[in-house]
């Protein structure tokens, strides 16, 4: 099945110096083991080649069913030398829940993630 | 109430600023809507620094966070009558210009008997550079390696991040308001709870507690709803969000909290947002005082807008600190247009490669030339695949170099192409971009031994 990441995640991204770091959170708690197996360091770095020039690193939160990635060369120099509209590195966040993973089936049926079937009409719960 | 405040007694530091330019109404609302111990307003940033000290070139008296002045104006009775003390890192480069101009503010609201200011010095490294770079301190850049004398006659401002202790040596000198120049954002709300639960300098959890506490304050409402992306169409009343409180405990643990009829939303989900913000390697969260492990955090849902914060883990810290540099780094311009449907992207495109062209035939010479296409794909890239025909396309154009002359000639070139190149051209009124200096950030390490701070209590 494929699942975007923007149905199972949220995250928040900022910046140090020329480096972008993008914490990935996991929506519910029990999809955090499917950001670890598959939100891996290679996966990100195919992500976003051609929109950096660095390596990419990634940390483990369990405690927070979070992962933080670290890319690097992601900001044209960084801070105030970047010309670069997104020069903080703030909505790379929202460029992460792009990925679209794929998961086997039965996988995903029981965790219940939102497949692509539920797309158009999938609306994001539990509320809080 | 959980079973972990037995102890009883709780310390509310309230966050009223998270960068300088922060929402004016923040300080008096955290002040106003309900009990708070202390007040603590973050102002700066990586440049800001260097902003400061071309303000404080300019005038001796200037080089602070002025907004500062106009904060404590709003809340003098709840500082002179009801005992909330402030902690703000307002001082800049500047810190007893800070503390003047408070005083002053103080005079004139007939308050200045019962008001003691803290002045916290010694972060700034500028007038002792060269002696350090003389006694072997390369100041090297973290990032590149190289060695600051590369930049030397280029640095702006060069301050050490200061940890808690100058803080605490404030508070307990009772001052009611501590002006500090480059603390750590996140000392600011640590020092409070050290200083009044009197832990230890060797209280590795409980302090490194106290700075994930700040880390989750220190940017104000960006963990009690704002730029909160989990069901963000929910979060209520963001017109009144409520700027975040730590309510802590002596053994460490604390509620994360907002006063009531307030809007936003506090929530495991906007506290995790929060808590990997800006974060590097989470299990060396670096600071003067402690180094914090993120992976030892533990949340817990302790009602409605509440969410309670324990488990945390900290180990000693290093000989280092951090010290912010800011370098003169040559000069940037940005030009925009705005392109319409149809087409618009094709006509954006265009423009783009006439103006490079028009750039190349003047012989300008840049570091970088950058353009986007916003509207189309200019923060996502190649991610978004094909955009489709929007209704209009931002051409956002900018060069970086060190040659004033040719980014200035740059600037002339936009306007030109509302005549001159593609048609269904709009969204020139701003006029010719401004030509900007560029100044860059420099981190660096230094030896702790090297910076001694002080402690000044006025009043």
């Amino acid at each position: 099945m494929n699942v975007r990441l923007l149905d199972i995640a949220h995250a928040r991204s900022g910046d140090k110096g020329d480096t972008a770091n993008v914490g990935l959170i996991a929506i519910e708690p029990a999809w955090y083991p499917v950001l670890e197996r598959y939100v891996t360091r290679d996966r990100v770095a195919a992500h976003f080649r051609g929109i950096i020039t660095g390596a990419v690193e990634r940390y483990e939160l369990p405690n927070l069913n979070a992962l933080n990635f670290l890319l690097h060369g992601a900001l044209d120099g960084g801070g105030t030398l970047s010309l670069k509209t997104d020069a903080q590195g703030k909505v790379f966040s929202t460029a992460m829940l792009r990925m679209v993973l794929e998961i086997p089936d039965e996988e995903a049926k029981a965790l219940r993630i939102p497949g692509s079937k539920q797309w158009p009409t999938y609306q994001r719960s539990p509320k809080e | 109430m959980s079973s972990s405040d037995k102890s009883g007694r709780l310390v509310r530091v309230a966050a009223g600023q998270g960068f300088w330019g922060d929402w004016l109404e923040a300080p008096r609302r955290q002040a106003e809507g309900g009990p708070i111990d202390y007040l603590m307003l973050d102002y700066l940033a990586e440049v800001t620094m260097s902003i400061l000290q071309k303000q404080k070139e300019r005038d001796p008296k200037m080089g602070y966070a002025r907004d500062f002045i106009g904060a404590v104006e709003s809340i003098w009775p709840a500082i002179a009558e009801r005992g909330v003390r402030v902690v703000a890192n307002a001082g800049g480069v500047n810190p007893p210009a800070c503390a003047e101009a408070v005083r002053q503010s103080a005079e004139r609201a007939g308050v200045s008997k019962s008001v003691r200011i803290g002045v916290v010095t010694g972060d700034d490294l500028l007038p002792r550079l060269d002696e350090l770079i003389a006694g072997g301190h390369a100041l090297a850049n973290m990032e590149t390696g190289e060695p600051l004398s590369t930049v030397r006659d280029r640095v702006l401002s060069a301050n050490a991040y200061i940890g808690s202790t100058p803080i605490v040596e404030a508070l307990s000198k009772k001052a009611n308001i501590v002006i500090t120049g480059r603390s750590t954002d996140t000392a600011l709300t640590m020092a409070p709870l050290r200083f009044e639960f009197g832990w230890g300098d060797e209280d590795w959890d409980r302090l490194a507690a106290g700075i994930i506490a700040g880390h989750i304050i220190e940017c104000g409402a960006q963990c009690s709803g704002g730029n909160c992306l989990y069901d963000w169409q929910n979060i209520p009343d963001l017109a009144n969000v409520g700027y975040p409180i730590v309510e802590g405990s002596a053994d460490g643990t604390f509620v994360v909290a907002k006063h009531p009829n307030t809007g936003g939303r506090i929530s495991i989900r906007s506290v995790t947002e929060q808590l990997v913000y800006e974060m590097g390697d989470p299990h060396s969260y670096i600071t003067p005082d402690v180094i914090a492990d993120f992976t030892s955090i533990l949340l817990e849902d302790a009602g409605e807008n509440r969410v309670r914060v324990f488990g945390i883990k900290g180990r000693p810290p290093t000989d280092k600190l951090k010290v912010s540099i800011a370098y003169r780094a040559g000069f940037k311009a940005v030009g925009t247009l705005v392109y319409s449907w149809p087409d618009a992207l094709p006509k954006a495109q265009l423009a783009d490669r006439v103006l490079r062209e028009r750039l190349d035939n003047l012989g300008l010479k840049f570091d970088k030339v950058l353009s986007e296409f916003v509207g189309a794909s200019a923060t996502h890239g190649p991610l978004v695949g094909d955009p489709g025909d929007p209704p209009e396309v931002q051409l956002r154009f900018g060069v970086r170099g060190e040659d004033k002359a040719a980014v200035e000639r740059f600037t002339r070139e936009i306007a030109p192409l509302v005549l001159n190149g593609p048609p269904s051209v709009t969204g020139f009124a701003g006029g010719r971009p401004k030509v900007e200096e560029i100044v860059a950030y420099w981190p660096a390490l230094v030896d702790k031994t090297v910076v001694q701070t002080r402690v000044e209590v006025l009043g």
